[in-house]
């Protein structure tokens, strides 16, 4: 006889209830967490950006963030304007570090819209740092940047950052040996072009030592990783270049 | 053992030797392969199949009556991917950073071979104690290799442990770089976790001659 679990309206019925079950209880878990996940995600970016200018409890080789019961009024201290880059358009938003760069960048698709640049404009001991958030491709999944300049476009710090990249290759690009190779790092090359940072394979200053030649180290076995990040300077922070010789004038 | 029945200590005991699931049933090899060029890595993503395979083969068990055959590898997609989604919602909204380390590893732990052939192979017929003890026994066999492989790849590919170097500093050659020494970079990259993976089988079926196939 054939067994009540093999008919067939029992599987279609089952398959429906199952559907039903599990998606009910996602969407439920996923609702009820969505405010403080967003919470942490902010948090995350202050923090990282913080980094970049260099506001961090690093000591030694080890790599610390500000604590995060302190992080709002760091943020608020350190980082005097944000501004929204649209065009000629200049406005100030307090919230432009909260910019959704992945769907700013879908919207490009559409030639009408005139993409929106995200920039935050940081004060530490005297020194002013403009500070980038970029987005980019790695090998398997998105990864992300905040780079602070300063007005000569000179790299004065850089945090990456990645989603899924390979444990222990490409994921190293938030360890602090690849991200310090970039503090001064010059982006335009002698002739005052904009050239970027290429992550090179065959660099021949692997104590970095030379900041203008455009260089820093790869990872080994971070290949397509490396050339994501070189991609991301090149492309995204070039789009910066038009504010910087405004700032110039 | 005093707490379970002789039958009910194979079902842990086993798969950490004579059946782990990596080196006799070469299952779970693509995650061994992608996740192991470091040492915390591997503990992490050990620690997260222990804890999906433990409560995974627990709920399969639970609903072993019910579970239409026709569909039952949907069914057991469907157990791991909420389970795994789920802990992955609790860590973003309460163990942030520890999500975030674990990100990567949660595509992988779904599409681990080991996870489903343990759902279908023993969970569909057996009850939830002995389920789960299964579940724990071939999440630690898996385990134990990707530790292995782990420390052999950190420490001949970039000579840290954990991230902490134990061998000296390979740029101002102090420690074993003074003496020459220099990291084999190619430990980094994957085809070498297969060819440690191959020694460890290796090794192991010499020790045991009843585990090498005709």
């Amino acid at each position: 006889m054939e067994k009540r679990t093999d008919k067939n309206s029992y599987t279609i019925l089952f398959a429906i209830g199952m559907v039903i079950v599990v998606g009910s209880l996602l969407a439920f878990a996923a609702a009820g967490f969505k405010e403080r996940i967003d919470e942490n995600k902010r948090i995350e970016k202050q923090l990282n950006i913080l980094y970049a200018m260099g506001v961090n409890e690093n000591e030694g080789n080890d790599m610390s963030f500000v604590s995060k019961d302190k992080v709002g009024g760091e943020f608020s201290k350190f980082i005097t304007k944000q501004l929204i880059i649209q065009g000629d358009e200049i406005t100030e938003d307090e919230n432009a570090y909260l910019l959704d760069l992945k769907k700013e960048h879908n919207l490009t698709k559409d030639p009408k819209h005139e993409r929106r640049l995200p920039l935050l404009i940081g004060e530490k001991e005297g020194v002013t740092y403009y500070i980038a958030p970029i987005r980019g491709k790695g090998l398997w999944d998105a990864i992300w940047a905040y780079v602070a300049m300063d007005k000569d476009m000179v790299i004065l710090g850089a945090f990456f950052d990645h989603k899924g990249e390979t444990a222990g290759l490409g994921a190293n690009i938030n360890q602090r040996f690849f991200m310090d190779d970039f503090i001064g790092e010059h982006l335009m090359d002698s002739n005052g072009a904009f050239k970027g940072v290429n992550v090179s394979k065959s660099n021949a200053d692997p104590k970095n030592i030379d900041k203008t030649d455009n260089e820093v180290d790869a990872i080994a076995g971070a290949t397509i990783t490396g050339n994501g990040v070189a991609a991301m300077i090149k492309s995204e922070l070039k789009l910066y270049v038009p504010y910087f010789k405004n700032l110039k004038n | 053992m005093g707490l379970l029945s002789k039958k009910d200590a194979a079902l842990i005991k086993d798969p950490l030797f004579d059946n782990n699931p990596v080196t006799i049933q070469v299952l779970g090899i693509c995650s061994a392969l992608a996740i192991t060029a470091e040492l915390e890595a591997s503990i992490v993503m050990a620690i997260a199949v222990l804890f999906v395979l433990g409560i995974g083969n627990v709920l399969i068990s639970l609903m072993r009556n019910i579970i239409p055959s026709k569909i039952r590898i949907i069914v057991q997609l469907v157990v791991v991917a909420t389970l795994v989604i789920i802990v992955d919602l609790v860590l973003k909204a309460y163990a942030y950073e520890l999500s975030k380390t674990l990100s990567v590893f949660v595509g992988l732990i779904i599409t681990n071979c080991i996870i489903m052939g343990r759902f279908e192979a023993f969970a569909l017929a057996n009850s939830p104690w002995q389920s789960f003890l299964d579940g724990i026994g071939n999440a630690a066999g898996y385990g134990i290799i990707l530790v292995m492989v782990g420390f052999f790849r950190e420490l001949l590919g970039a000579g840290t442990l954990l991230g902490i170097p134990v061998l000296g500093d390979p740029i101002e050659k102090t420690g074993l770089y003074a003496l020459g020494y220099e990291n084999n970079g190619f430990m980094l990259l994957a085809p070498m976790a297969l060819i440690t993976l191959g020694i460890i089988i290796w090794v192991q079926r010499s020790r045991n001659r009843a585990l090498i196939e005709d």
